[in-house]
């Protein structure tokens, strides 16, 4: 029982196929109306580069940055702002791209991942502390973390282990147990201040020790 | 020689792109195609009167609105997904439609499927589309599952989907002459896997060519391609299935095909577009899976020693609303529940229910972590009766070193014998003892109750039978640049596979890790696989790969030989070099021996150039491919074993509970961790921190919260508890490494042992720390103190 919309009759039930590319009488979910859904025009800072997207209004700034702007690094795990996979980095502070609008990211400098490499390409501190500390797994939620923590060490330059497990605990990771990740805070700080030489490719600096680590 | 890699914590590959932000997850693909959104069922049960989609195609941007009658002419997809595991035990298969026909039986089964032009136009129409159900009454948990007042299904009477039995010796009688003999009833609650990532599809139909290709979140490309091919009535050739990066697995992404693929597939088809599906947070909850819910009774004989003489056991497992992946975990519960110990006359049954919740298939030790929780709770039962320490009635009857090879006597899941291949468990013992000082926890127990703290500690110990077979593949092609190109059809979801199978085959080979390069779960690269599940991926794959090594070597060392009119058996293989053993200046770059392999003319690179210096006088009456040969340095070849490896472990765990608040907190976790040899110890600890994470979220955290109607009230991860890294403690682990006989690596798997025995050795330091038992988890600090009260107004304690 297919049915086309071209020929709508009055309101009925219909259990069937629709197919079409005609556009038919518009729809604004702001009022539910037949207006079309108004676009505006976004201008985001991103990574030190000016962006432009024509957006709705209700366009998430993660899905602007995902969809529109195609840095795809910036992860959506729950788009109600609990598990941090979304984190970036506005004006340097971290927020929740899925609880924010692009268009109120206007005016903003906007860091993602794809924004923590050195202008040369090279991995940043926090990024390679997460490869020599086996800090991620499947990496899906290693973005949010990899901001939060970089804008956790320039408030916090030189966190015990017990202070880096504070400044992650508001994102959630499902395959590594943290142990790693709290390992690799503190391994971006020393990278951070340069005052020690990076181990050898096979080799992970040791574990805090469980007095260290004490909550 | 090359440095070996295997054995050493090398560094992952896979890092430094997905660190940088460059993986390519699967709503990191096909931004322009069309997105599908799902009306799911508001009801736990109820039958659909009518369904009216009017309103969602004058949304602008909609093209497609599927009802269940739609999937009529896309091969047979409006049949009833799948069973895919089928199983004696399984009285009355109901597996559920992609689309819902007549009926709901969970809150958030897919009804309508909009397709629209975006993902916020797609929720938009499907908020319009209207649907009249009729409430039926909702069956919810094992208690209202087991009285059947009312049927979730009318084709499955009393609620029971499965039921089986396996019994050894004579437990019954057994138990009826032991000197002691105790009955103990527990619960174990709800959980979930929760990747991070959700499930997703995205299905392109080439009409062009006539071929469906397919990207999903999935544990098993191969097993999803061959179900979309059957249900959509195309021929397998014509269907392709490609699993990028996935954010966690944890054994939800082995279920398949889902609702939602079949689904999206056929609308792809239909319509010659490219669709796509992203399962959003709330659908992860109310539509995908949970696991571990059962009621158990345990009855148990022992001697004044704590020898069991006898144990039977009775379990309830409610596996929701469908049956599609079958009873794999019951089956796992049922085999694991003798763990390390002695079982000689041991009885188990099973009653697998249907409820009006969302379908049960494996999580992250399917099964196992609730036998080990009957078994261990059982076993620290004993002790409390007997007065005795924990360790030492466990030291009874443990299976001795010299009994291995021990024969369980229970059939497995996969259809074979469990027969313990490997392991030392009183060395695993004495090692966790020295790990966690269990000999001087009492000292500390004085000395924090000095402070007004109260602190338990606990153990538990599990065996899990690991690297199930039937087999996995792998395929080695070395390029005339030399380039190894690594492919096996497993999938892998942050297991580190692209650097272990790496290691594997850059040792056998001879080649540098650098020049390895691992593909998984892309059917184009090989089509014949299982999935990843069931802590296999390394045991199956990487000794596939390390074979398929083997043969390909063979083949250099053939063609090499003939080269440098040398024997093969006196050539090595150095960093990719060829060379003869004893005289190094003689060698051959293995890039060259590629170029050899292929006698085709063409010199299309510098290596090809540079070849024609070996091209010797080529034997006029014999083809220039002879008959073993094939053009070409690569080859194939599979691991298949004859029957499970068995990993085992021992956890202990040090707890604290506030004396007003009953708030616990894990103070120590340690681990001790038998998988045999470690191919890259980072690896394995990162797994069994993890495991050990998610178990402690399922011991003290984690519970899906259903309403009797059926309604998941805490949908989401405001309100479902997982565990941040505040409330992990620091993990502490040592290995014992007993090789396993049963594969030329000598290696068991590791994926799932963190999270086998947590919830047992949780809730024993516990109940340590409060002196009365704890039968029901996971426990929170409402719970406890409640117990409290109970246990101060009763003290008759019922153990």
């Amino acid at each position: 029982m297919s049915s086309t919309p071209d020929a709508q009759p009055e309101a009925r039930t219909v259990r069937g196929t629709v197919v079409t590319t005609v556009p038919r009488a518009s729809f604004d979910p702001a009022d539910g109306s037949a207006r079309p859904e108004e676009l505006i025009d976004v201008y985001l800072r991103v990574n030190g580069a000016e962006r432009h997207a024509r957006v709705p209004g209700r366009r998430l700034l993660s899905d602007a940055l995902r969809h529109d702007l195609g840095l795809t690094g910036t992860h959506v795990g729950c788009e109600h702002g609990v598990c941090g996979a979304c984190t970036v980095l506005l004006d340097g502070q971290p927020v929740r791209a899925c609880l924010m609008f692009a268009a109120t990211a206007q005016g903003h400098e906007i860091t993602t991942v794809e924004g923590l490499s050195t202008p040369d390409g090279e991995l940043g501190p926090v990024q390679q502390a997460f490869v020599e500390c086996h800090g991620l797994q499947c990496g899906f939620c290693t973005p949010g973390f990899l901001t939060t923590i970089t804008a956790y060490l320039d408030e916090n330059p030189d966190p015990t282990p017990e202070e880096a497990r504070e400044a992650i605990a508001g994102n959630l990771c499902r395959c590594t147990g943290y142990q790693n990740i709290v390992k690799a805070v503190c391994r971006a700080a020393e990278l951070r201040r340069g005052d020690d030489p990076a181990p050898d490719g096979t080799q992970t600096p040791p574990a805090p020790t469980q007095e260290e680590e004490q909550r | 020689m090359s440095t070996r890699t295997v054995g050493s914590p090398v560094q992952r590959r896979e890092d430094p792109r997905l660190v940088r932000g460059d993986g390519r997850y699967l709503d990191d693909l096909g931004h322009d195609a069309l997105a599908a959104a799902f009306v799911r069922s508001p009801h736990g049960h109820a039958r659909i009167v009518d369904i009216d989609t009017s309103g969602a195609i004058d949304v602008d941007g909609v093209v497609a609105v599927w009802t269940w009658e739609d999937l009529a002419g896309s091969g047979t997809a409006e049949e009833p997904l799948p069973m895919l595991l089928p199983h004696p035990s399984i009285e009355h298969p109901v597996t559920g439609y992609a689309l819902a026909k007549d009926r709901v039986h969970h809150v958030g089964e897919a009804v309508v499927m909009v397709v629209a032009r975006d993902r916020y136009l797609a929720e938009d129409a499907a908020q319009r589309v209207r649907v009249t159900y009729e409430p039926l009454p909702a069956v919810v948990g094992v208690e209202a599952a087991r009285a059947a007042e009312h049927l979730v299904h009318e084709e499955a009477p009393a609620n029971v989907g499965a039921y089986f039995e396996q019994h050894l010796g004579d437990a019954a009688g057994q138990i009826e002459s032991a000197p002691h003999v105790l009955e103990l009833d527990l619960d174990i609650e709800r959980s979930a896997c929760m990747p991070m990532e959700g499930k997703g599809i995205l299905a392109r139909w080439d009409s062009e060519e006539g071929r469906l290709k397919v990207h999903a979140s999935t544990q098993t490309s191969t097993g999803l391609r061959a179900a979309l091919a059957a249900k959509l009535g195309l021929p397998l050739s014509a269907v392709e299935v490609i699993t990028p990066d996935v954010g966690g697995g944890f054994g939800v992404k082995i279920n398949h095909p889902w609702p939602e693929d079949v689904a999206v597939a056929a609308a792809a088809m239909r319509l010659q577009t490219k669709i796509k599906w992203v399962e959003d947070r709330r659908e992860h909850f109310i539509s995908s899976a949970h696991e571990r819910q059962q009621l158990q009774h345990v009855r148990v004989g022992f001697d004044d020693d704590g020898q069991i003489l006898g144990m039977e056991a009775q379990v309830w497992h409610d596996h929701g609303a469908y049956l599609p992946y079958g009873v794999i975990v019951p089956l796992n519960t049922a085999t694991h529940i003798p763990g390390p110990y002695r079982m000689r006359n041991f009885s188990v049954t099973f009653t697998s229910l249907y409820t009006n919740t969302v379908i049960v298939t494996p999580y992250r030790g399917a099964g196992r972590p609730q036998a080990a929780y009957l078994m261990e709770r059982t076993m620290d039962a004993i002790a409390r009766h007997l007065g005795k320490d924990r360790t030492q009635v466990r030291s009874v009857n443990f299976v001795q070193p010299e009994q291995m090879p021990w024969d369980l006597g229970m059939v497995l899941q996969d259809g074979r014998m469990g027969i313990y291949d490997s392991g030392d468990f009183p060395a695993s013992l004495e090692k966790l003892k020295e790990l966690v000082g269990w000999d001087d926890f009492e000292e500390y127990r004085e000395q924090a109750r000095a402070e007004g703290r109260q602190v338990g500690i606990g153990l538990a110990c599990y065996v899990e039978g690991t690297g199930a077979g039937p087999y996995e593949g792998g395929h080695i092609e070395i390029e005339t640049s030399g380039r190894v190109n690594v492919s096996t059809g497993l999938t892998t979801q942050g297991q580190g596979h692209a650097t272990v199978f790496a290691q594997i085959v850059a040792d056998e080979l001879g080649v540098k890790i650098e020049d390895v390069h691992v593909t998984t779960g892309d059917t184009r690269r090989m089509a014949y696989s299982v999935g990843t599940w069931g802590s296999r991926g390394a045991v199956m794959s990487g000794n596939a790969l390390l074979l398929t090594a083997r043969k390909v070597k063979e083949q250099a060392l053939r063609i090499a030989a003939d080269a440098l009119e040398a024997n093969p058996d006196d050539l090595e293989i150095v960093d990719g070099i060829v060379r003869v053993k004893g005289a190094p200046e003689s060698q051959i770059p293995l890039p060259m021996v590629a170029v050899l392999s292929n006698p085709l003319r063409y010199a299309f690179d510098e290596t090809a150039r540079a070849a024609t210096q070996f091209g010797g006088k080529s034997d006029e009456s014999k083809p220039p491919v002879g008959d073993a040969e094939h053009p070409g340095l690569e080859g194939s070849d599979f691991f298949s074993p004859v029957r499970t490896t068995f990993a085992n472990g021992m956890h202990a765990a040090i707890v604290e509970t506030d004396p007003h608040t009953a708030d616990i907190t894990v103070l120590r976790y340690c681990v001790v961790h038998d998988c045999g040899p470690m191919l890259n110890p980072m690896i394995v600890e990162g797994q069994v921190h993890g495991g050990v994470a998610q178990g402690i979220g399922g011991a003290l955290y984690e519970r899906m919260a259903y309403d009797a109607d059926g309604q998941l009230q805490n949908a989401s991860f405001m309100d479902f508890l997982m565990p941040f890294a505040t409330e992990i403690p620091h993990i502490e682990t040592d290995h014992l490494e007993t090789p396993s006989p049963l594969n030329p690596l000598g290696i068991k798997g590791a994926g799932e042992a963190g999270t086998i025995p947590t919830t047992a050795a949780i809730a024993a330091a516990v109940e340590d720390a409060e002196g009365f038992p704890i039968r029901r988890m996971p426990i929170s600090p409402p719970e406890l103190w409640e117990l409290r009260k109970q246990h101060a107004s009763n003290t008759t304690d019922p153990s």
